[in-house]
Parts: structure tokens; C-alpha cells; sequence
């Protein structure tokens, strides 16, 4: 399968950590064997948000924070439908952070990959909900003072199905986190380091380097204690998928209409003689 | 005026303080009633609390067609001591008060009825509800043996006890009622029944919900707000019978944003709610008209600003529905008349997103999702839904340029080619573009299907002489009752004009004013906003306006005074 748009103009700067994703993020389709037909990517606002321009699919490329709502309602309505968000630290944490929460107590069989630069790029260097305290940008002159948004910590304390971190200067890591994620059934998330070479000089490609460690196989995902301690460790940052819950159905599965019926609802009737049969009912 | 209708009517009103059951009785009462062949109209107005208060149903019983509510009491039944103040405005000398002096007290003209101690002697003092409603049965002389059969059917899921109790309530109401009617202590009118066993019996609500899902709607996802959230719950009710996917959003954005992405991906849907939440949908009506993506929203008006009055009804968000959004590209804003009106503009609704590629409004208020009357069945047929959506092939564009300006829609993993929808301002394929020249056409493009909106929709109903000296006009729930105004003049040289079609509106709109020696807008806002926007869009303004905003709805005796108020001024 070829996700590649051939010659485009890209918007990112040279240099940009998202390069990375997009190229790692286009050969794991390519080696899931995804239709491009069949995959809808989703988005909101922002630099990371214009990755589905940037890949040969279906795309939805909505409202800033919005991404999360359609996609779980696309998938609900086709759930033969691969869907796939493409998201910032601003737009889903920030201006998405209610989706975010309700998004994760709903479990729809959807991937989330959030671009983590920990900084707003599109609009121009200031503060995201993931900027670390004293990060001086022109609009936080005196620099962060708030406390930074734990998106794992919050996911697994909603127990979430999956929950990954991931770093793109670890491109190979990066690639096996994707493909967990994607064929994971559930909501999955994946928060992934990038640098932005633009405007946040402090958390670089070296400074992700050298702040984050692999977690090693001899840690336990399903154990939601440790998943918590993992979650709030910040020196350094430990990437690799943090936590899995115990099998739970997705929203799609819980939807009653699909409890006796696989049938995508796109491809379903109006119950014309329930109707008829309703309104007679109204007669007295 | 009033007192010609009276040989046709009882308008009859139950009261008493929220968490006293009376919505239950008024469903109750309103069924049996029709199944003795009576015309009804019931509407209820009621506190924004779940205990306390004063809460009242109006029922009016009548020999014909009734679609209005009537501002008099002909039989007005209290059960506690705050009803006769909150209701002082709506009694005559020819009011007849029944009650228990027990809960009501020692106050004139009480025709004593003992409703409490035997609800007591039965097991529980909610039993004086259907003592009551089976004391006006009696009085009405509706057959106690359809009133028993019925009480046994609605109770029957609550077991023997609660079913022999409520009977026995009922029976020992309609007792009594039979006592006073026949010992002439309460006389009324005798209303003829006739044959209405293919009417039914149904609400603004429950018409919008089944107009929906005959327009084809799969999926329902919305915030709750009174007085939308009747429509959700009718379809979470239903929807094992219907597969419908409900969904209750965390918000009203995502309730917008998640009907967008299902009509995305091929699935009819719809959000439900009132203007402070709808006031959270608009960025997501701007989406739609950028991604020209269909969406249905039901917006139930009721009082603002803010959290206003929110039980109670108002006309006052048209200026909100036409303007929502930022930007600009084209809308449907309907509003429904009457429930025929609710269900047909709800069903049509669907089609026309779809076709078009537009958000369509359905407006209507607490007063119109709250009321009750018997109607002819809905119709179903043609039983089919119309079919916009294309098989994609392999060079498939969204936003492809053609002559009428719409695009075939096509959805993900429906043939050859990729659908992509964006925000940005975007080239066909909806690929952001920062490119100028075709940002001019994509807008023209967009706002290029309103001609061919106006050239589909149907035209506004004139009834009466179409050069009249005088013309009433007015929109959505409000029209019946100005019709039934209208008709009590008797008047000959007054026509009126209903409008379901807000916008855009309707095309013969100008001829009809032009030909009118004086207008009159009938709104229940307090500028009347489809005034300004008939002035805007035509150049008419309006000689007079009739504007009500206390949160009531008009009644038919209020209009027959204000219109003839209007009339003496020329």
C-alpha cells in the first residue's frame, strides 16, 4: 500500500520532529496493510493537525480541539473504517481536553497520536498545556507558572485501554509503538515526543534524548499501580506503552446497535412498518 | 368573541406543585379523552424545579379541530393553595373551582370535592392525581369503563396493587363528578364526540423525533437542555426498534462535531437542544458550511438570554439561528407551524441537508415540543428516503466544481477514490489552499446553492383574499393561534400568512405584503426578529407588530383582543 502524496508542499519547518512521524506513521500503515480507502485520518488544529494532507487516505480535518468527536462518530457509524487522529499538545489537551477525558471513558476503536513539542507552533511560540514550569515564550514573559498537563497519568487514572509514550528521535521505538496502537481494539494513545526546532529551544531533539529512557520487557503494562508511577515520572520520561487495561468492549461494541446486528449502520433502512407500527399505537 | 367558542369548548386546567404527577395525569387524561372522540389540546406550563411550585396542564376539550390554547378557565381543578393566585389572570365570574377545601382552603366559589382523605383511605395521598382525573371524566360524562380499561393498561408494569388502587381512585372521582353533573351543581355544555379512531394522539416532541427517523436519521447525539432533550429521550427509547445510535455527548461541541463526523462517513444525524447550548454548536454550523457537510439541528426555543427561563417558551433565537457561525455560507432555518408541520419539516429536513450540503435548523420552542392534540396519522408514504450520496471513482473530488454548484458527496470506503474535508479554505480535493482566486470560487460555489434552496423550498400559506386591507402575519407554533384569532373576527378583508419557511424565505413573500393595505407581525420575541428580517430581505416593514416575551405562548382570546386593538388603528 503507497501512502505517499508524491511531490506536495509541506508547511513544517526543515528540521521538524513531525517528518519523522509522518514517515514512520505512512510505512506502519503500509505494513498493516491498511486500504488507504478504508483509513480516515482525523484532526484539528495546528502543525501536527495538518499531517492528514500529508498522507494518501480519507481525511476529516475538522475544528481546533475537535478532532476526537468525529472520528469517534465515524467509526461508529462504519466500523469497517480505520480511524487514525493526528493531534497536538494545544488542540488535544488544551482546547480538546473535555473530548480528551469523555473520549477515553467512551473507548471507541480509534488510534490518538499527539504530536508532543510542548509548545504552540502554528500560532507562534507560546505556551502548550505540556510546557514545562518557566518556559518563557512572548506571551508567558516570566515564564510558565502552571502545572503541566500529565496526558497518561489522566489516561490512566480514566483506565485507558492503551497509553503509550513514544519519542520521535527513537524512530525505530516510535514504529513498533504506532503499530501496537493502530491494531489495538480500543482507544489508543499514543503521546509522542518531537521537538520543534522553531520555538522551543529548551526541548530539543538532544534534550528529548537525553531526558527519556525505554522502558525494558520486564515491565508489566497491565499493572495500573506501576502504570501510575511510570505516568508521573518525569526525570527522566520512560517511553514504551506505559499501560493496557484489562479487555473491555469499545463503544462501538457497546452501542446496542450493533448488539445483534454487525452491519455498518451506513448501510441499514428506515424500519418503515416499526414506524407505521409505532404511530398506530398512537391511535389509542 | 369568547363567548361563541364556548359552545364549542371546556377548557379545563389541572394544577398543583411539581413532583405532584401532574404531567402523568395530563397524558393520562388527554389519551382517555381522545378515546372518547373528543377533539383535545393540551399544553402544560410548569417551574424550572422537581419539587414545588406551581406547575399547570391545560386541557381544552372541544367538538372540532382545536389547535390553540385558550387564555380562560371554564373548570379549573387545584390541588394546592398556590394554584388560584398563579392562575387569578386566567379566571371568569364562570369559573368553576373544584377542589379539596383541604389543600386548597376556604376560598369563594370552591365547589367542595374531597380528593385527599380518600386518597389517604386508598394507601397514598398521589392517588388524589386520579381521583381528579376521573372527577373530570365524570363531570365531562366520558364512559367510566374506557377510563378503567385504560388506567389498567397504563399501570399495568406496576403491579396488581398499584393498578387496583389507581382504578379505584378513578372510579370514586368519576363518581362524583357524575354526581354533580347529574344534581346540576356543575353543568357544561355537551361536546360531541365523532369518530377519530385513525387520529393520534401525539406532542411536538414525539413528531420531531418520528419525523426524523423517517427522514432517515440513524444517529442522535446531543447535550441535554430543556426543551430539546424531549427528542433525544424519545429516541433513546426507541432505538433497539429503530437502531439508532444515541449518544450523550459531553458537550454540545462534541454533540455537533460527532453528528458531522457521522454524516462524513455516510449516516444521517441530528443534535437536539435550546439556545444556550446550541450557542456552543455554532462554531461546528460554521464547519458544516465550510466542509458543506449536511447536519439537522433541532433548536427548542425558550427565554434568554443566558439561562433565561428554562421551562418556558419563546420565538427569541431566529436572529441566533440565522447568524450562527462565523463566515458566511448558506442555511435552512424551518419552522414548524403545527405537529403535521413538526413531523413533515423534521422528515424533509434530511433531504434537504443532504442534497444541498447545508445545516438546517428545525425552530420550534417549549410551547410546540410540550403541546398535545389529535391529528390524522402521520403519513409515511412514499416509504422511501431520497438518495444523495455517490460512489466514489478513482479521481473523485469533494468540492469538484459543477454547474449547480453542488458537489456529489461521496464517503469513505464507498468506492475507488478518498474523501477529504477541511476546515481551511481548501481546493476541490480539500486540500488547504492559500490560493485567492479559487478561494473567490470556493465561496461562490458555497453561497451558489441558495438560488437553488429558495427554487426547492414550498410557499408560504396565505389564507383569506390575497389583496386583503389587512394581513397577519407570523411563523412556526404561533400560526394556529393567530388562524384561530383570525377566524373569530370573521372578517373579510383580513388574510393571514403562515410561514414555516424562515430562511431563506419564501420567494411570493413580497407580492403578498405589497398587496396587503396594512401588515401585522404576530412574534413572541420582544423585537421581532422575523420583522427585521422580512425588512431586510424585501424592503416591507411592518405597520404593526404584536410581540409577547413573558414566557407564555399567545392564547386565542389575547390575539382576538390585540388584533382588534390593531384593527381600530388606520
Amino acid at each position: 500500500m503507497n501512502f505517499d502524496m508524491g511531490k506536495i508542499d509541506i508547511a513544517w519547518c526543515p528540521g521538524c520532529g513531525n517528518y519523522g512521524i509522518l514517515t514512520v506513521l505512512k510505512s506502519t500503515l503500509a505494513e498493516l496493510e491498511i486500504n488507504p480507502r478504508d483509513l480516515v485520518l482525523v484532526s484539528g488544529i495546528g502543525q501536527a493537525a495538518k499531517t492528514p494532507h500529508y498522507v494518501r487516505a480519507n481525511f476529516f480535518n475538522g475544528l481546533h480541539g475537535r478532532a476526537l468527536p468525529p472520528a469517534t462518530a465515524i467509526k461508529a457509524v462504519n466500523p469497517q473504517l480505520t480511524v487514525i487522529v493526528t493531534s497536538g499538545d494545544g488542540d488535544m489537551y488544551g482546547e480538546g481536553g473535555n473530548h480528551f477525558i469523555h473520549t477515553i471513558r467512551r473507548n471507541p476503536d480509534i488510534t490518538a497520536i499527539v504530536y508532543n513539542n510542548m509548545v504552540y507552533g502554528l500560532t507562534k511560540g507560546q505556551a502548550s498545556p505540556t510546557s514545562q514550569p518557566g518556559f518563557v515564550t512572548p506571551l508567558q514573559v516570566d515564564g510558565v507558572s502552571a502545572e503541566p498537563f500529565n496526558p497518561l497519568a489522566v489516561a490512566v487514572a480514566l483506565n485507558a485501554s492503551f497509553v503509550a509514550r513514544t519519542s520521535i528521535h527513537d524512530m525505530e521505538l516510535t514504529r513498533r509503538i504506532f503499530g501496537q496502537a493502530i491494531r489495538h481494539k480500543g482507544f489508543a494513545l499514543v503521546d509522542t515526543f518531537t521537538p520543534c526546532v522553531s520555538f522551543n529551544k529548551t526541548n530539543t531533539r538532544q534534550w528529548y534524548k537525553e531526558h527519556t529512557y525505554v522502558l525494558d520487557d520486564h515491565y508489566d503494562p497491565r499493572n495500573r499501580t506501576a502504570a501510575f508511577q511510570k505516568a508521573v515520572e518525569t526525570g527522566p520520561w520512560p517511553l514504551g506503552v506505559i499501560y493496557t487495561s484489562p479487555p473491555k468492549p469499545s463503544f462501538e461494541e457497546n452501542l446496542p446497535v450493533y448488539k445483534s446486528d454487525r452491519q455498518p449502520l451506513i448501510d441499514r433502512q428506515v424500519q418503515w412498518d416499526r414506524l407505521a407500527a409505532l404511530l398506530d399505537g398512537m391511535k389509542g | 368573541m369568547t363567548a361563541s367558542s364556548a359552545v364549542h369548548d371546556i377548557s379545563i386546567v389541572l394544577a398543583g406543585e411539581a413532583g405532584q404527577g401532574i404531567q402523568t395525569i395530563e397524558q393520562l387524561l388527554t389519551r382517555i379523552l381522545k378515546l372518547a372522540g373528543f377533539h383535545i389540546h393540551a399544553t402544560k406550563e410548569y417551574m424550572s424545579r422537581v419539587r414545588g411550585g406551581t406547575n399547570s396542564t391545560s386541557i381544552r376539550v372541544s367538538s372540532r379541530p382545536v389547535q390553540a390554547p385558550l387564555r380562560r378557565i371554564d373548570l379549573l381543578v387545584p390541588l394546592d393553595d398556590k394554584v388560584i393566585p398563579h392562575l387569578q389572570y386566567r379566571l371568569t365570574e364562570e369559573t368553576i373551582i373544584a377542589g379539596d377545601r383541604e389543600v386548597v382552603g376556604d376560598i369563594p366559589r370552591l365547589q367542595h370535592v374531597p380528593l385527599m382523605q380518600p386518597a389517604r383511605e386508598i394507601g397514598n395521598e398521589m392517588y388524589a392525581n386520579t381521583m381528579a382525573l376521573g372527577l373530570i371524566l365524570g363531570l365531562l360524562a366520558v364512559d367510566a369503563g374506557v377510563m378503567e380499561q385504560d388506567l389498567g393498561s397504563r399501570f399495568a408494569g406496576k403491579g396488581e396493587e398499584v393498578v387496583a388502587n389507581n382504578i379505584r381512585a378513578a372510579r370514586l372521582g368519576h363518581d362524583r363528578g357524575r354526581e354533580l353533573r347529574e344534581s346540576g351543581a356543575i353543568r357544561f355544555a355537551e361536546i360531541a364526540a365523532h369518530d377519530n379512531g385513525n387520529e393520534i394522539m401525539v406532542n411536538g416532541t414525539e413528531a420531531i423525533a418520528m419525523g426524523a427517523i423517517a427522514g432517515g436519521c440513524q444517529c442522535i447525539t446531543s447535550y441535554p437542555m430543556t426543551p430539546g432533550t424531549g427528542v433525544i429521550t424519545f429516541m433513546a427509547q426507541h432505538q433497539h426498534d429503530f437502531g439508532l445510535l444515541v449518544e450523550q455527548a459531553e458537550d454540545e461541541i462534541a454533540a455537533i462535531n460527532m453528528a458531522l463526523g457521522a454524516w462524513y462517513a455516510g449516516s444521517r444525524a441530528m443534535v437536539t437542544t435550546s439556545g444556550g447550548g446550541f450557542a456552543l454548536m455554532t462554531e461546528g454550523v460554521s464547519l458544516a458550511g465550510m466542509l458543506e457537510m449536511p447536519v439537522v439541528i433541532h433548536l427548542a426555543q425558550r427565554p434568554g438570554p443566558a439561562t433565561g427561563l428554562p421551562t418556558r417558551t419563546e420565538q427569541g433565537d431566529l436572529d441566533l439561528a440565522l447568524y450562527a457561525g462565523h463566515g458566511e455560507f448558506p442555511r435552512i432555518i424551518l419552522a414548524p407551524a403545527s405537529l403535521q408541520g413538526a413531523f413533515a419539516i423534521s422528515r424533509q429536513a434530511f433531504d434537504l441537508a443532504d442534497q444541498y450540503q447545508v445545516p438546517v435548523f428545525i425552530l420550534t420552542d417549549q410551547y410546540l415540543v410540550d403541546t398535545y392534540y389529535n391529528t390524522a396519522a402521520f403519513t409515511l408514504e412514499p416509504r422511501q428516503t431520497g438518495r444523495f450520496t455517490v460512489e466514489t471513482a478513482e479521481d473523485y473530488r469533494r468540492h469538484r466544481f459543477t454547474p449547480d454548484n453542488i458537489s456529489p458527496r461521496g464517503i469513505p470506503g464507498r468506492g475507488q477514490g478518498l474523501v477529504g474535508v477541511d476546515s481551511d479554505e481548501h481546493d476541490e480535493e480539500g486540500h488547504i489552499t492559500e490560493d485567492l482566486e479559487l478561494r473567490v470560487k470556493m465561496v461562490d460555489k458555497r453561497l451558489g446553492k441558495l438560488a437553488r434552496i429558495k427554487e426547492a423550498l414550498p410557499a408560504a400559506s396565505l389564507e383569506g383574499p390575497e389583496h386583503c386591507r389587512w394581513l397577519v402575519v407570523s411563523w412556526g407554533s404561533t400560526c394556529p393561534i393567530v388562524r384561530e384569532a383570525v377566524a373569530l373576527l370573521g372578517r373579510a378583508d383580513l388574510a393571514q400568512l403562515a410561514i414555516q419557511q424562515v430562511y431563506p424565505l419564501p420567494a411570493e413573500l413580497h407580492r403578498y405584503l405589497a398587496a396587503a393595505e396594512q401588515t401585522i407581525m404576530v412574534e413572541s420575541n420582544a423585537t421581532s426578529q422575523l420583522g427585521r428580517l422580512i425588512l431586510r430581505e424585501t424592503g416591507h416593514r411592518f405597520h404593526q407588530a404584536i410581540l409577547k416575551y413573558n414566557g407564555l405562548s399567545f392564547t386565542v382570546e389575547e390575539l382576538v383582543d390585540e388584533l382588534q386593538k390593531c384593527l381600530s388603528v388606520s
